[in-house]
């Protein structure tokens, strides 16, 4: 933390436009830290995007570049390949995208450029819904959330399915590095990429960002809910390097997901059945992953 | 050097020339052979240039992007369903101002599926800010390719060389094959003025709020307008070097024509070859071919039509509930003029039907009968209908 703490050099200007308590501007504003001025960043259409480049301002003091909604992994591949050719060598190219155009809309997009090999890191901010838009659900939606298009209902009781594991699949195409990470954990989440950064090759990390006005809580609380997701065995840090993984962080005692669930709206509508259901998968969840 | 070539190995042979330096693409009928021979340059060493096999049209364009934005010379080729695919990220390469060139083998769109040609394809994209050249013949092809990348980098616009699928595409003919260093000579390299630079950070794509994104769009408009000037410039600076040239159009025999066809591509041959055997017989006829179409040359065109009384426009594309594309065009570009020549359209080889000697006739004595007449009564034909199918 000391570490981190010292760098003082922000790559992501304050007075961006982003919501208080932001998760994801967290997010960048650490990434950046660890990987310097010597990169060049392309962003996938979303709210990082929005609330950091009103024309004719911009919150990037590094290069910067957007171009539309599922694509970024093939921008970044595109730049990787100019970068060889004009012989700049030591200039790392780092992708943003949320959860939509990561998980949804960009998943093809990621998995060509990770298939394909280049040498990239692709940086997740996941904020677990279309938070742009106005909160609707997405494939990394959480189990049984609210968002405006799985709301709550008499028949309806919010998401039906369980997030999509987009980590495991992008480790599926055997990238030399994928991660987890979290804004509560930002040690851990700067380390990983300080890491990503000088391994050759396409390198995955995905970084849970709470939203305080998507997820229904206080925008004072984004720490405490990301810590709690952690805790609570909903959301697992860990890194997996030439398919060896590890866990980065194991919580002493798991608490139970009431107390992650409970400090958010989206979850306001859950019977005891429902929580109930909901720790049990979680504890399947941690069974599979060897946890326990 | 002369070399036996197709369309597509042409297409290949202009943009290994022009020394492309990031070449993505996606296979796609009948654009396949132009990506297939580029590979096999760079396997064989003969282009020094990242080859980047994606798994999407979107995809192929997107590197580009970033590649140009980076820097570097980005070159794709496509065709049809792969060119609608890269719709949306044809908007932002010229919103970006990235002059990447594309070759377009022109295909018709689904339903139904359809690999042979027609121009629906690039026509259909018209109003994204790509300048759009369309080739007669395969050393045009090569050709348009090194001049894509002079007038594109000048502009800063992206520019899409379209050719007739299987017509051009699959047909060898002899093309003059310039020396790379008088190619060199007349494409110096890339110098962006902006690009994805550490030393030098920049913004690319920002949020256009309303305050400023409606000049953004005029100021791309007055760009790809006034990019005639350059597409003019560098064919004649082209034809001082190599010897041929190729203009925005080509007025064949108009200049005291009563009757003039308007139409692209490979059509204007089959076309030439009517307007030929009718001047011999003292027939005033005369032909345009539109070879820059967007920007779209309409002075210029207005500028051969000086005795025309009756137009044909012949073309492979239709605007579906109105008027093929290139009809509108035309009759804009005479709206405002003192001359109003009657003007039909002639929607014809689509998807792949034959266009022949036959529908050229018949093309221009319906719009005789139309002068004589003085009237028109259905703006729209199409040529070779089969009604007993309907």
């Amino acid at each position: 933390m000391k570490e981190l703490l010292e760098i003082e050099e922000e790559l992501l200007a304050p007075g961006h436009r982003a919501c208080p308590g932001c998760g994801e501007a967290l997010a960048i504003r650490i990434a950046l830290k660890a990987l310097g001025r010597n990169v060049i960043v392309v962003q996938a259409t979303g709210c990082g995007e929005v609330v950091s480049t009103p024309y004719p301002q911009t919150a990037w003091r590094v290069p910067y570049i957007h171009v539309a909604f599922e694509n970024a992994a093939a921008v970044a591949s595109g730049i990787e390949c100019a970068l060889k050719k004009l012989g700049k060598k030591d200039v790392k190219v780092v992708a943003f995208a949320g959860d939509g155009g990561t998980a949804d809309i960009g998943l093809q997009a990621l998995s060509g450029a990770v298939e394909r090999g280049h040498d990239f890191i692709y940086i997740c901010t996941d904020n677990e819904a279309y938070m742009n838009t106005g909160i609707q659900r997405s494939g990394t939606t959480p189990f049984l959330a609210w968002t405006t298009t799985t709301p709550a209902g008499k028949v309806g009781r919010g998401k039906r399915q369980w997030k999509k594991d987009v980590p495991a699949i992008i480790a599926a195409h055997r990238a030399p590095y994928v991660a987890t990470a979290s804004v509560g954990y930002p040690l851990d989440l700067y380390q990983k990429i300080k890491k990503a950064k000088y391994i050759k090759g396409p390198c995955y990390i995905h970084i849970q960002c709470p939203c305080p006005p998507g997820w229904r809580f206080d925008s004072s609380k984004t720490i405490q809910v990301a810590r709690k997701a952690v805790e609570s065995g909903c959301w697992v840090l860990y890194e997996i390097e030439h398919g060896q993984m590890r866990v980065t962080f194991k919580p002493s005692k798991r608490i139970p997901v009431s107390e992650y669930l409970k400090l958010q709206g989206r979850f306001r509508h859950l019977t005891q059945e429902e929580i109930q259901k909901f720790q049990e998968l979680v504890d399947q969840e941690w069974k599979r992953l060897g946890l326990e | 050097m002369k070399l036996v070539l197709t369309g597509n190995e042409a297409a290949a042979f202009g943009a290994k020339l022009a020394r492309a330096q990031v070449i993505s693409a996606y296979p796609i009928t009948p654009q396949t052979v132009s990506v297939e021979k580029l590979a096999e340059f760079v396997a064989n060493g003969e282009l020094d240039a990242e080859f980047v096999e994606v798994e999407s049209e979107h995809s192929a364009l997107s590197v580009c992007v970033g590649a140009a934005a980076a820097g570097a010379r980005a070159f794709t080729a496509t065709s049809s369903q792969g060119l609608a695919l890269m719709s949306e990220i044809l908007y932002i390469a010229a919103g970006l101002r990235l002059p990447i060139v594309m070759a377009n083998v022109n295909r018709s769109l689904s339903a139904p599926i359809s690999i042979w040609c027609d121009q629906q394809d690039s026509i259909s994209v018209r109003d994204c800010g790509w300048i759009q050249l369309y080739c007669e013949n395969n050393q045009e092809i090569l050709d348009s390719i090194i001049q894509a990348y002079k007038i594109g980098e000048s502009v800063h616009l992206p520019v899409m060389v379209c050719y007739d699928g299987y017509i051009l595409s699959h047909t060898a003919e002899v093309v003059d094959v310039p020396d790379q260093s008088s190619v060199d000579e007349f494409l110096p390299p890339y110098q962006p003025p902006y690009k994805l630079d550490p030393e030098n950070p920049v913004t690319m794509g920002p949020v256009g709020v309303p305050e400023y994104y409606q000049e953004f769009r005029y100021a791309l408009h007055e760009a790809v307008r006034e990019a005639k000037e350059k597409v003019i410039e560098v064919d004649r600076d082209f034809e001082r070097r190599f010897g041929r040239g190729y203009g925005l159009i080509e007025n064949y025999r108009c200049d005291d024509a009563e009757v003039v066809v308007i139409t692209m591509g490979s059509l204007s041959g089959t076309v030439k070859e009517v307007i030929d055997k009718r001047r011999e017989r003292g027939d005033k006829v005369g032909m345009i071919k539109v070879r820059c179409y967007r920007p779209f040359p309409h002075r210029e065109i207005l500028g051969s039509l000086e005795s025309a009384e009756g137009i044909a426009v012949m073309e492979k594309d239709i605007s579906l509930g109105a008027t093929g594309a290139l009809y509108a065009d035309v009759t804009t570009a005479i709206q405002n003029s003192d001359r109003r020549p009657l003007v039909m359209d002639f929607i014809c080889g689509l998807g792949g039907r034959d266009v022949k000697l036959d529908h050229v006739e018949e093309t221009i004595e319906t719009i005789k009968k139309c002068v004589a007449r003085r009237k028109i009564e259905t703006p729209v034909k199409w040529l070779g209908l089969r009604k007993e199918v309907l």
